[in-house]
């Protein structure tokens, strides 16, 4: 019974994060439309609902009615399969986020711990499904059989691997601090308030993190692989109806798990700024946190232009790799001096 | 009842794997797609990943996962890419001493492994395996392996490491 009870509960979490995530996603695109809308003096959508609420279903719709068009030139399993690697791997990461402490439910003496999987290797799954969804970029653009497209996805490659390298060290500072890859601990560690957390400790390492995050889930200004002005958006430009619809939503998703990643990592997690607030549940606070960084995400989009892409690959390996080695080195070198 | 269904999902769950993974490596040889035998021994690494799972090695799976299945695959896709697919496809089933001498160092691989099988500790010395109880501090517990016993081939392996960077940069800079 026991055994029943904890499927019961594996499922329902399961369903629960995966709907919460489906729906952020659709008002994600919805937000950024507004947001953006209203940073060039425009309105956004406003046609669809009070606010234009009801846009992203509206969108949904017409993507899934809209004809499925497959090249010609096309390799045609891959092409099908790569928007599939793009959606799943992105929305598969959110399975090691803490998204909140445990709760008992009322009645019984049954603890739901807030977060789907707690593993030893928490930080390092991240790491490697984002590095399994890269190739759903990669392949999307090399098997449509078109010359933008090819060099969408050759940018995307060359652009991931060299940002995965900075992303990568600029969180082991981080690692070094809590001691411990699982992402529950490192939240733990920065309870207490707002002054134990690692953005402090570790200011150089977040600033990194973020622009690396920018770069990896293919935002603006990094947004090479699909630059619309000079390869007509790139490694999608095959790609229609609910395909494409895949891949857009594969990119809010990744979008919303590197927030959530920063959020975690650097930003106390679950944990209330102040101890005395910890009567509001640590859901909420996550929430929270995590909008302020989707908003920042989409602010920025507004704001900054497309770099070049020698641009991107120059600032990429001689200024933000050497900046995250000497981070680590001065982070361990002050670790092993304190004992 | 509870240990019962869990032997029993492991073994199914092992089955499946394996089969795929053999599978995957016979497709890898097989297509002439270069593209596609990347994707297979993109497949191929997954499959190995879970196996690792199963002997309770979560650090060597995800390190499978993030080393061999997402940076080098992916590098040797970019290559794939930049090559000029249509002259790789005519070339097809050509006889070629390269082709000869893989096939001798796969033999002499499998014997290997064959051996490493049949014979039950090659080295004289068993490791330590892991458990589900133990498996909590697996992270930890390589790391420490890693930087104290095994400390000298570690430092061997960077330098290793070091010099192919170099070797592939001087390459690179060579005008012809």
């Amino acid at each position: 019974m026991q055994l029943l009870y904890h499927l019961i509960e594996i499922i329902v979490k399961c369903v629960v994060v995966f709907g919460c995530l489906m729906l952020c996603v659709a008002y994600m695109t919805w937000l950024e439309r507004k947001v953006l809308g209203h940073i060039q003096i425009r309105y956004g959508p406003n046609r669809c609902g009070p606010f234009g609420l009801l846009q992203p279903f509206s969108d949904g719709i017409k993507a899934f009615f809209k004809e499925d068009l497959i090249p010609g030139r096309a390799d045609k399993v891959v092409f099908v399969l790569a928007p599939m690697i793009a959606i799943v791997t992105a929305i598969s990461i959110f399975a090691v986020i803490p998204f909140g402490n445990q709760f008992t439910i009322p009645g019984t003496n049954w603890v739901v711990k807030l977060r789907l999987a707690d593993i030893d290797i928490g930080l390092l799954y991240i790491f490697g499904l984002a590095s399994i969804g890269e190739f759903g970029i990669v392949l999307g653009g090399w098997s449509s059989g078109n010359k933008y497209g090819l060099t969408g996805s050759l940018r995307a490659a060359a652009q991931m691997i060299s940002y995965e390298v900075a992303l990568g060290l600029s969180i082991i500072g981080v690692i070094i601090l809590s001691q411990s890859l699982r992402l529950t601990e490192i939240v733990n560690l920065q309870a207490g308030g707002f002054w134990n957390w690692n953005v402090w400790y570790q200011p150089v390492a977040f600033i990194l993190y973020i622009i690396c995050g920018l770069a990896e889930i293919n935002r603006t200004p990094f947004d090479m692989p699909e630059a619309e002005s000079e390869l007509a958006c790139g490694f999608n430009i095959e790609y229609s109806s609910m395909k494409f619809a895949l891949f857009f939503m594969a990119e809010y998703a990744h979008m919303i798990t590197m927030a959530a990643v920063a959020v975690t990592l650097f930003w106390g997690g679950w944990q209330p700024p102040l101890p005395f607030l910890s009567f509001i549940p640590g859901v909420v606070w996550f929430c929270i946190k995590l909008f302020i960084f989707v908003f920042f995400f989409i602010w920025q989009r507004g704001t900054f232009p497309r770099l070049r892409y020698d641009q991107i690959m120059k600032f990429g390996w001689k200024i933000l790799f050497p900046l995250t080695l000497v981070n680590l080195l001065i982070t361990a070198l002050v670790i092993s001096l304190k004992g | 009842m509870a240990e019962n269904i869990g032997t029993l999902f492991q073994w199914l769950i092992f089955l499946g794997v394996a089969f795929i993974s053999i599978l995957a490596s016979l497709l890898l040889v097989t297509r002439k797609n270069p593209i596609h035998s990347a994707l297979f021994l993109v497949l191929n690494f997954l499959c190995v990943a879970v196996l690792y799972i199963l002997l309770y090695s979560q650090f060597i799976a995800i390190i499978q996962v993030v080393v061999y299945a997402g940076a080098i695959v992916m590098l040797i896709v970019f290559v794939i890419m930049l090559l000029d697919l249509e002259v790789e496809l005519r070339s097809g089933l050509k006889f070629s001493y390269t082709k000869l001498i893989g096939g001798f160092l796969a033999l002499f691989f499998f014997l290997g492994i064959f051996y490493a099988v049949v014979a039950k500790s090659p080295t004289g010395k068993i490791g330590s395996s892991y458990t589900s109880e133990n498996i909590t501090n697996n992270v930890k517990a390589v790391g420490e392996v890693l930087f104290t016993q095994y400390l000298f081939p570690f430092e061997i392996v960077s330098i290793l490491l070091v010099v192919a960077m170099v070797g592939a940069v001087i390459l690179s800079k060579k005008r012809a």
